[in-house]
This record gives C-alpha cells, structure tokens and sequence, in this order.
C-alpha cells in the first residue's frame, strides 16, 4: 500500500507518523516550503485536555489524555509536562469557580502556591487552579523535529509545489488541508484565530498560564529565547487577513494584567490562522472517494492529531473501529 | 402574542448568537429555548463584519428571524455603519442598536444612541434600541421613531438581575403601549420571571444561556420562566403585606386545636 498525504501540518505530519510507523510507504505533499505553514504555526501547543473542557466535548478530553504522550514519543525532548496554571484578577474571581464548575483535574491554590509554581508571579494572584497533568511544546519545533525523523523513516516529502506526485499512482489519498479544505467540506467552516509573540527577559514563567476574564480570556505560552506565545482570539470568519488593532490591544491589556513586565516586552510577531470546524467544533476522519480526510482540528490540532492520526491508521490497516463521532447532525451534514 | 414592528412573534425570549461552545450548541439552545429570533453581532464575532459566511450562513439555516445589533459600537458612525452592512447581510430592516458609551460597565452613550436612531429611522430601520432605564431618553427615543424600547436590567454580562426594580416598573407605567424588552443583565431564570411579571414584554438573553454548562437546558428554564412571568402577570398576583392571612377561616370552625 502507497499513500500520499496531502497537507503538511500537524494532522498530516501525525498521519505520517502513525502510517509509516505501521510499515506503510507514505509521501507527503504540501504547496508551502516548510512544514506547519497553515495554522499548526500559530498554535498555543498546548496539551491541555482538562482546561478545553470548559467548553469542549467530553470527547476532547477523551481523546486528548494520550497526547502528551504521543508527543513525548514522536518527539523526545520537545514535551513539557509542567502543567497549566488559570489565573483571573481579584474582580474575576467568579470565573475561576465556573472554569472549576466545568473542568476537572486541577488543584485550588492560593497566593503561596501560585508564587512557588511561577515564582514571578508571585504577590500577584491570589487564587488558581492547577492542572498539574497538563503539558506544552512549542509547534513550530515539535513539527519541525517530526519531520526530521519521517524523513530518516523513510517519508518522501514534496514541499513548496516542485515535483508533485500524481495522485493516480497511489493507492490511497489522505487529505489533511486543514484551512484549504473548507470550501469543498460540507459543514466546515473557519474560525479565525490571532496571536502575537512577545520577547521580554524581564519574566519567566514555567508553564501556560491562562487568564479568565468575562471579555478578554488569554493563554500565555512561554517559549526559548525570552519568547512568549499570547493567543488567541475565536473569530467566527474565515477572513486570514492581518490582525485587527482591537485584538493586539486586548492581548496586550490582558498580558499587562498577567504581569506589568509585559508592558515592556517587545512585539517579534503577529499572526493570523484560520482554524477549519465541525458545527460541533470536533474533529472526524472523513470517508473519500480516493482515500480519507481528517479534517475540522479546529482548535485541537496538537491535541487531538495523534487520536485522529491513530484513527485514519486503524481504518487504513483494515482494524474494525466505530466512528468515534457518529453526531447525528454530521451525518446529515456529511449526506448532504 | 407580541407584536413588533407589525411584525408578530411567537416566542417572548430573544436569544443572542455569542459565545456558545459550537455552532451546535447554539442551535440545540435555539430549538429548546423555542424563540424565533435570535440576535447577532455583526461586529465583533466576524472580524468587522467583512465576512461571517459560514457562521452567519448557520444563523440563516436555524430557521428564526435575525435582529442584528450593532454589538461593540462606541460611535454614532460605526453603529449606522454597522447597521447598513447588517441590512446588506441579513436582508432585514430590523437592528438592534447598541452605542456603548463607558467601557467598564458597557453602559450605553444614550446621546449618541438618539442620534442614531434618528438617522437609522430616517433610513426606513425599525430600530430596537438598547438603552438605560431613564424615561427621558425612552421618551427621546420614541420621539425618534422607535417603536421598541429595549432597557437593561444590570450591565451586559454581569448576571445580576434587576438592579432598579422601581425604574422598570416606572418604564412599564410610562410606556403602556410601546412593547418593552429587558436586554441586558439577566442571569437566571427568576430575573427573567421578575421582569416578566412587571408586565415587560420579552427578555433579551445571551450570556446567561451561552455561559452556563448546559446552555440547551439552561435556554429550556428561561423558556419556562419568560412564559411562567408573563402568565403570572395577565393572572394578577397578590401584593405582599406583612402579616399571615391564613388561607382556611378559623372563626366558625367547630373545634379549635
């Protein structure tokens, strides 16, 4: 069996991964010259599968427990298992208790706590909860590591549209578009997404600290190098065009909020992804004419790429495996 | 049933579109809640409102009327801008017009929202105007064409239910014939039942049906609560006094125990 991969993000990277790992010949094309060039770049990484079930699916956190792990064996060295600290201001203090109402897995702490764990945060915060279990990586390394390692497997890779392979001489074809697929995929749609990195030496944090305000809710993912991950607005629009003033000045506001030391940080980069979706906003391997599809990451893709990548492998190979979301709205959608 | 704009509507509860989990969240609350209109932000969900294509094609498929509002306006300019593209995207005259005048409390600039309304009326809008609980700038509003009043309860968001009972009460007594909807403030389903029973026509909602943990559930008790209201207050309720009336005559009962 041959199968090419179409898309070089984080699902089709994973999808590599699982295929070739099972023996299968895997190629994988992608019409940007890097890998990660659609959204995956501008990811959180966040393993985070107890704090998505705020608003998720139980099915995220189902399917998300095993990530991290994933992760740690695709890429040695790249995961860290610090947890996730959430933080809100003393007015907000209602939204730690209905984050915790809607969550599991994390640990009240207080002033003492919260200073021991990010000790720059110290004096600041007097409540939060900890989500000891919960891990980071940084995407853009986590990819690129990844693709270090499919390419010594054995993985042919035709990045920036130089030789592309004909579809026709593969038995199978699996698309991973992510974004490029929305306006062929009945019932995808975009959700745009906008971030910026901030570089300061002036504050050091160990792990994503997310804060919870009723308007402006932020993730802040620290990164090497003084770097700073802050993200990420959900915008319902598949408009990729550059980042609107008013979200640069509320990650701005609410990364100040966090600390003061953010005020003087420099901005290095901002950046814009659109995110594909399910009205349900979870992700599905998708039957094809040619092969199959993972489609609709939405918001999961370094959480939930090892699952869906695990499903298109157990389906490939011939293993009886229900659809973990047989969503009776999708099927109508899918019908259609 | 309540007519607005000559327009009659089933459903005395008007859900607004932001902040649910999923698209599918939002229309499984949309069919429990039983409300045939439903709001929608032009502004701040869809990045300008330059294209909201598939999110506001899933709106359209829902199968209700739209009020789109001018959500996040803090201009007379951005908010009749706002409401001409919302014409443009949802083929409708309706708007719910939103001039946010303090960033804090979202309290609305009630100068900038007469202006408004005065141009949008001149335009051929049927305007919906979200406003405070003060009589002069209701009566301003009216004066300006607007044939809805839409007074808040508390501050967008903030869940705490009616701050100024009085107030509302007052609006109700001033404006017997100009339908009123509470927009704003409410975040369970007795603070609906309450303005209800004051005799207000419907109840805007949106934060108190997308933020809670199951908002399809939580948009079925608003349901109850709005009708249960409403009922109460065509039922005429008993006004409260400050001692017991027992309920079973005790003089002329054979046997005192």
């Amino acid at each position: 069996m041959t199968v090419l991969i179409k898309g070089a993000g984080v699902a089709g990277l994973a999808a590599a991964f699982e295929l070739s790992r099972r023996g299968i010949a895997v190629e994988v094309v992608d019409a940007a010259e890097t890998v990660g060039g659609g959204a995956s770049s501008y990811a959180g990484g966040m393993i985070a599968p107890y704090c998505e079930r705020e608003a998720a699916d139980e099915a995220v956190l189902a399917l998300g427990l095993s990530a991290a792990d994933w992760w740690a064996e695709a890429v040695p060295g790249e995961i860290f298992r610090r947890g996730t600290l959430v933080i809100a201001a003393g007015r907000d203090s209602g939204e730690l208790d209905r984050f915790a109402a809607r969550t599991r897995g994390y640990e009240r702490v207080g002033g003492n706590a919260i200073g021991k764990l990010e000790p720059d945060l110290a004096g600041r915060f007097d409540r939060a909860l900890f989500f000891a279990e919960e891990a980071h990586l940084d995407p853009r390394k986590a990819m690129a590591g990844l693709y270090e390692r499919l390419v010594e497997s054995g993985v042919r890779f035709h990045l920036g549209g130089a030789d592309s392979p004909s579809e026709a001489s593969f038995s199978t074809v699996v698309e991973c578009t992510g974004a490029a697929a929305i306006a062929a995929t009945p019932g995808l749609r975009g959700v745009r997404g906008e971030m910026l990195f901030l570089e300061t030496a002036e504050i050091s944090l160990s792990r994503p600290v997310r804060l919870l305000h009723p308007r402006h809710p932020l993730y802040i993912v620290p990164r090497e190098n003084n770097r700073f991950m802050v993200g990420a607005t959900m915008i319902e629009t598949d408009d990729d065009g550059p980042i609107t003033a008013r979200s640069v000045m509320e990650f701005l506001n609410a990364a100040y909020a966090v600390h003061p030391a953010f005020g003087e940080a420099r901005v290095v980069e901002m950046g814009v992804g659109v995110r594909p979706a399910f009205a349900d906003n979870l992700p599905r391997v998708l039957d094809r004419d040619d092969g199959f599809a993972i489609a609709g990451m939405y918001r999961h893709g370094f959480l939930l790429a090892p699952a869906m990548a695990r499903q298109l492998a157990e389906r490939l190979c011939g293993a009886k495996h229900p659809p973990l979301f047989s969503h009776p709205s999708f099927r109508k959608e899918a019908i259609q | 049933m309540p007519i607005f704009y000559g327009t009659e509507v089933r459903s005395r509860l008007f859900l607004g579109t932001a902040r649910y989990p999923s698209p599918a969240v939002l229309a499984e609350a949309v069919r429990q809640s039983g409300t045939d209109i439903v709001t929608v932000s032009l502004r701040r969900e869809t990045a300008g409102g330059r294209s909201g294509g598939a999110f506001f094609e899933l709106i359209r498929e829902l199968g209700v009327r739209v009020l789109p509002n001018t959500a996040g306006c803090h201009s007379v300019s951005e908010a009749v801008l706002t409401a001409k593209m919302a014409r443009e995207v949802f083929s409708t005259n309706w708007i719910k017009l939103e001039v946010i005048g303090h960033q804090d409390t979202l309290q609305p600039d009630v100068f900038g929202l007469v202006e408004a309304a005065c141009i949008l009326a001149g335009e051929g809008f049927e305007v919906f105007p979200y406003t405070t609980d003060d009589l002069v700038v209701a009566e301003r509003l009216v004066e300006a064409g607007c044939k809805v009043l839409m007074p808040w309860c508390a501050p967008i968001g903030s869940a705490m239910g009616p701050q100024n009972v009085p107030a509302l009460r007052a609006m109700r007594a001033h404006f017997p014939d100009v339908p009123l909807i509470v927009d704003a403030g409410i975040g369970r389903p007795s603070h609906a039942a309450t303005v209800m029973e004051l005799g207000y026509d419907a109840v805007l909602l949106n934060t108190a049906v997308a933020g809670a943990a199951s908002p399809a559930a939580m948009a079925a008790a608003f349901a109850k609560a709005i009708e249960a209201g409403h009922a109460a207050c065509h039922a005429g309720m008993l006004e409260p006094r400050d001692m017991a009336v027992p309920s079973t005559p005790v003089i002329g009962k054979a046997v005192f125990t």
